[in-house]
């Protein structure tokens, strides 16, 4: 039998292991085919220039939404306690890494001690530029680490004493900062395996945000 | 030369032969050469003696001290030139301390094979350095005095100068030449205690500085021109072959000069030579190796313990067998407590990961490593070189921690660099296990089972004791199990019951070693791990039971000689007598337990903060004898408590299925941090003038029952079953 | 292999490595500085600590082409730093090393603390130095001695 010293190198995607090149490569086809199926609807940034979405339409963008924040890429820094959380079993983050007054950790322990500015991985430790725990007003769980349900993410999200003062605008501006772009790269595990990334591509988690806010942002009951 | 007999420790008859000399940088040697039946079979060849020095008074004033084995932390490299100094009247300011080679004369003086371990670095060369600092300092008062034409006796010395009677005073450095052409007295007065200037005092290590700049070099820091670096890709289950490599991915990587198979002490593997750790790894990382694991037997964790469970029903080996065997049947069940208890695996994982360093020329070869063992990895060396242990050069090179691990009977990491290095011939190679190979690779503590039964008699004491232990052996194999396994028990299995301090009448110890595919190995205070584990909840427990003050029901279970403990507990009592009030949710918890001649009790005050014990402090209480160093046995007693936390973390185990080792590195396999360790932990040391004894292991095994029975009296529950993953 | 400058306890260095090769292998194999110490290799123990543009960095897990401009403070620049000298001085004072291997990160994280807060509570200490893994377990004394050099720098 093959053994361990075999670094496994690519993933399974669709039942076939393909290399992070080949995952990059795919992933700009379908954003490709994506922006053409939406040609006609949207303008150059996306955004539809039919008439606003109706709320059923921005329930339905809600819940593309929701799938993104609650995978563990997204939601393992939206903690409701003193720790970040890692891998896709959303354990608490090891070596005693804590929240500290400003979500990156303490003096000596900061987030910045092992997260860089871009992934590294040679190494697996993911990076990205202002890498940091969301704030507690922004936990999308309980505080047994359960996921909140859609609607109690929904009404944090939109409650701008929480969530920072965002208002709709804001809110598509936040999804296209570099810390959540990561999400769907999120670069290779130590032991050199491609981490998972949300169900849907960046570019409709985008698209859902913009059709979601013009709907005036409805939440679920 | 003159030859002088020691009487301890008695059960050793041999003849010390000491020789001075001028150094060739000028200045005294004092060699000490040893002649004694050894345990290890060496042969009985007319010796020529190397010319090794334990002292050297230098010309520029420096007093050079070989520490005849290795610092790992323990503090030797301290503690035996200070007690050299100090007989010696030596300026501590001027004291270099340097960790010898491997060699005849450095091996220790009980156990007859140079090496560190059985915490037995003070016990058994105490005296030994004592003798040396006298018989030195007596040398350089003999020259002074012959220089001054009076007698010895009229003459003192103090802080490496010697005084005559009329104002006269000279230098040692400047007596040493004059020295190393007088005979070695014969007669020497070892000081009284009240005369020690550096003995029994505070005195702080002569490393710290090194350790606290960056400079000090440790084994894995050695560095020589041209050196490579390798890695072994090994079996994935323990003794398994390599079946077939691939190793074109390997090679590919920039820096790697060699991919090649390599016997290993169990199985065979892919040893890996390049000019960096890095390219080494990441070659190690592509290689694609194909293994037969289906010929060797692939252990399992859930299906060990099924069967060490059903083997405890039956009775092992005996260990003890005290007084009526069968008293328990005359017990009602109401008054028997029936526990078993489950302990893991465990890695030492020392913080240097294990490393040594081979050149082999042909007829010669030069090793650098830290090893608990030189006598025996020495001779492990040799033999894959084809060479004779005298042609091996061994330079013993600080490490980093041990704890038992640095100590291999097979010498399995030394033959794997001696391997490579034989094929690099003329080319340094640092073998290095990362982390990763020394959390799968083996040499754990074994995993037992305990089954007890305790027949408790009408005053609350206990009055019958049944009690199987299963558990690998250690010593089956190795050279020490012709000693130390004794009808089918090895003597390290049962070790802190079978010899247990408290007196209990009907004791029946036995023992079943079932042979399994995992290397094991002794872990800082060995079978006093879970032995005391499993001694001090149960007594506690029948404390409780018996309404009595866990201090107190323990003196009155003590047998009348168990002299330390008594005073440890007494000690611990008068210490702890403050902690009557304790915040709620708070308990205290207590153990103690004597071992390596060492008596050790403790009391933590524990609460339970984010599912886990938090030990807010903890007071040790030690009888090591005669105290060397307080400061280095306070050190050694706070170390060792943190390190016997590694028990009771959550994941503090080392688990296999089918046959594979779990955990990876410190992620998986996670010894105590800061958090977890006791935020005060106060040391007092019983005064005491007998013969001195180890503070290395002993600390060990008090901390983690100590903890849960705190954990007991907050919660109720008993807890009998190692790693603490539940509270 | 790419060539890479680096400014090493205010020295520039060049160095030719894999930029995936972690810094800590380029400080110790190739510059030779081995005061700063592999343990683990996934940032669980701290062994590897130093200060990269001030920032306490596990070096073990930075890839050498991720430094880029910011200057490198290891353990051998701490007797020319004044938190680090009297950090070194109190560690030697209070005989906190056993070992030792694992010291030099822990003063590391050590100065990164008390160069932030200097007067760190116990909470702020069990915090920042939550990740220094010591074997032989000298938390005590280190937390002792975090202690006593906040209050000589004070």
């Amino acid at each position: 039998m093959m053994c361990s010293y075999e670094r496994k190198i690519g993933f399974a995607l669709g039942g076939q292991i393909v290399s992070p090149v080949k995952v990059g490569l795919l992933t700009i086809i379908l954003i490709s085919v994506a922006s053409l199926v939406g040609a006609g609807a949207r303008n150059q940034e996306g955004t539809r220039t039919g008439p606003r979405p109706s709320r059923a339409e921005g329930l339905a963008a809600w819940q593309q939404i929701y799938s993104v924040m609650s995978h563990p890429r997204c939601i393992n820094c939206h903690t409701a306690d003193g720790y970040p959380q890692q891998t896709d079993d959303r354990h608490r983050h090891l070596f005693n890494v804590v929240r500290g007054p400003e979500g990156k950790g303490v003096a000596a322990l900061q987030c910045a001690t092992c997260h860089q500015s871009s992934n590294a991985d040679s190494t697996g430790v993911p990076g990205v530029p202002d890498w940091h725990l969301a704030p507690l007003s922004m936990r999308w769980q309980d505080a047994n680490d359960k996921v909140l349900p859609s609607s109690a993410v929904c009404r944090t999200v939109t409650d701008r004493t929480k969530n920072g003062g965002l208002d709709g605008a804001a809110l598509v501006k936040h999804h296209q900062t570099e810390l959540v772009k990561w999400a769907w790269q999120p670069g290779l595990r130590n032991d050199g395996t491609a981490r998972s990334i949300p169900p849907i591509s960046y570019e409709q988690f985008i698209a859902a945000t913009r059709n979601w806010t013009q709907a005036r942002m409805p939440c679920p009951q | 030369m003159s030859t002088a007999t020691t009487s301890h420790p008695p059960s050793v008859s041999r003849r010390t032969f000491l020789r001075v000399s001028s150094a060739a940088a000028g200045g005294l040697l004092v060699s000490l050469y040893l002649d004694w039946p050894t345990i290890a079979q060496q042969p009985a060849t007319p010796k020529v003696y190397p010319p090794d020095a334990f002292v050297h008074v230098r010309p520029d004033g420096k007093i050079v001290v070989q520490v005849n084995r290795l610092e790992f932390g323990q503090g030797v490299q301290t503690a035996l030139p200070m007690l050299l100094a100090d007989e010696m009247d030596a300026d501590w300011l001027q004291v270099i301390a340097e960790l010898a080679p491997a060699g005849d004369v450095y091996r220790d003086p009980v156990y007859g094979i140079q090496m560190v371990g059985g915490s037995g670095s003070i016990a058994h060369s105490f005296e030994q350095y004592r003798q040396l600092g006298a018989r030195t300092r007596a040398m350089l008062i003999a020259a002074a005095a012959a220089q001054w034409k009076v007698t010895p006796t009229q003459c003192r010395a103090e802080s490496s100068v010697v005084y005559g009677p009329n104002g006269q005073s000279a230098r040692y450095a400047e007596l040493a030449e004059a020295a190393a052409h007088l005979p070695v007295p014969e007669n020497i007065q070892l000081k009284k205690e009240s005369d020690l200037r550096l003995t029994n005092k505070e005195v702080r290590r002569l490393d710290s500085g090194a350790k606290c700049n960056g400079s000090q070099k440790f084994g894995l820091d050695v560095d020589l021109p041209g050196m490579k670096v390798a890695l072994v890709a090994h079996p994935p289950v323990f003794g398994a072959k390599v079946k077939g490599f691939d190793a074109n991915a390997a090679r590919a990587i920039s820096g790697v000069q060699e991919v090649f198979e390599i016997p290993l002490v169990r199985g065979t593997g892919v040893a890996i030579v390049a000019d960096r750790f890095w390219a080494a790894k990441q070659a190690r990382d592509r290689l694609r190796a194909e293994w037969d694991t289906a010929s060797v037997e692939r252990p399992d964790t859930a299906q060990l313990f099924a069967k060490y469970r059903e083997l405890a029903r039956t009775p092992g080996n005996v260990a003890v067998s005290r007084a009526n065997a069968n008293a328990m049947d005359s017990i009602s069940p109401a008054n028997r407590i029936l526990a078993e208890y489950e302990f893991p695996y465990l890695a030492h994982t020392p913080m240097e990961p294990l490393n040594t360093t081979v050149r082999f020329d042909g007829d010669r070869a030069e090793v650098w490593g830290g090893s608990q063992f030189q006598t025996v990895d020495r001779m492990a060396i040799a033999e894959v070189l084809g060479l004779k242990p005298e042609q091996v050069t061994f330079h013993t090179e600080m490490a980093g921690g041990g704890f038992g691990r640095r100590a291999t009977p097979d010498s399995h990491v030394q033959r794997e660099a001696a391997t490579v290095a034989k094929r690099l011939r003329g080319i340094p190679v640092k073998l290095i296990w990362t982390r990763e190979d020394d959390v799968q690779g083996g040499y754990y503590r074994p995993m037992h089972v305990h089954r007890v039964e305790v027949g408790i008699g009408g005053d609350g004491m206990p009055a019958a004791w049944r009690h199987v232990i299963v558990g690998q052996s250690i010593l089956a194999g190795t050279p020490f199990a012709p000693m130390m396994v004794k009808n089918g028990v090895d003597s390290t299995a049962v070790e802190g019951t079978a010899d247990t301090k408290y007196n209990i009448p009907n004791f029946h110890i036995s023992a079943h070693h079932p042979a399994i595919n995992v290397p094991v190995l002794w872990w800082r205070s060995v079978g006093h791990t879970h032995n005391a584990f499993v001694m001090e909840t149960l007594i506690d427990e029948l404390a409780r039971r018996a309404k009595a003050d866990p201090i107190a029901y323990r003196l009155k279970l003590l047998s009348p000689d168990a002299k330390k403990l008594r005073n440890c507990l007494a000690l611990l009592q008068g210490k702890t007598a403050s902690w009557r009030s304790l915040p709620r949710n708070h308990a205290v918890g207590i153990a103690c337990h004597e071992s390596f001649e060492t008596g050790v009790a403790c009391a933590v005050e524990v609460s339970i903060e984010d599912k886990r014990p938090r030990i807010h402090r903890a007071t040790i209480t030690v009888d090591p004898g005669f105290a060397v160093n307080p400061l280095t046995i306070a050190s050694q007693m706070q170390g060792g408590v943190t390190f016997g936390i590694t028990q009771v973390m959550s994941r503090g185990a080392i688990t296999l299925k089918d046959g594979r080792v779990e955990q990876r590195n410190w992620d998986g396999y996670t010894p105590p941090y800061m958090k977890d360790a006791p935020v005060i932990a106060q040391v007092h040391i019983v005064p005491s003038s007998e013969k001195p004894s180890g503070c290395g292991e002993p600390p060990v095994p008090v901390i983690s029952p100590a903890v849960v029975n705190a954990l007991s009296r907050l919660t109720g529950k008993r807890y009998r079953t190692l790693p603490l993953t539940e509270i | 292999m790419e060539t890479f400058k680096l400014t090493v306890n205010g020295q520039v260095k060049e160095v030719t490595a894999d930029p995936g090769t972690p810094l800590l292998w380029v400080l110790r194999e190739d510059l030779k500085m081995t005061g700063t110490k592999y343990g683990c290799g996934i940032a669980a123990c701290g062994a590897c600590t130093v200060h990269l543009g001030g920032v306490p960095t596990r070096s073990c897990v930075v890839p050498v082409a991720l430094v880029r401009n910011r200057p490198i403070l290891t353990i051998e620049a701490m007797a020319d730093d004044p938190v680090g000298r009297v950090v070194q001085d109190v560690w030697v004072s209070e005989d906190v090393v056993q070992c030792g291997y694992c010291q030099s990160g822990q003063i590391m994280s050590a100065v990164a603390l008390l160069k932030s807060t200097p007067k760190p509570t116990d909470k702020d200490i069990e915090e920042s130095m939550g990740g220094n893994l010591c074997r032989c377990g000298t938390y005590v004394r280190i937390r002792q001695a975090i202690k006593t050099s906040a209050r000589q720098l004070g």
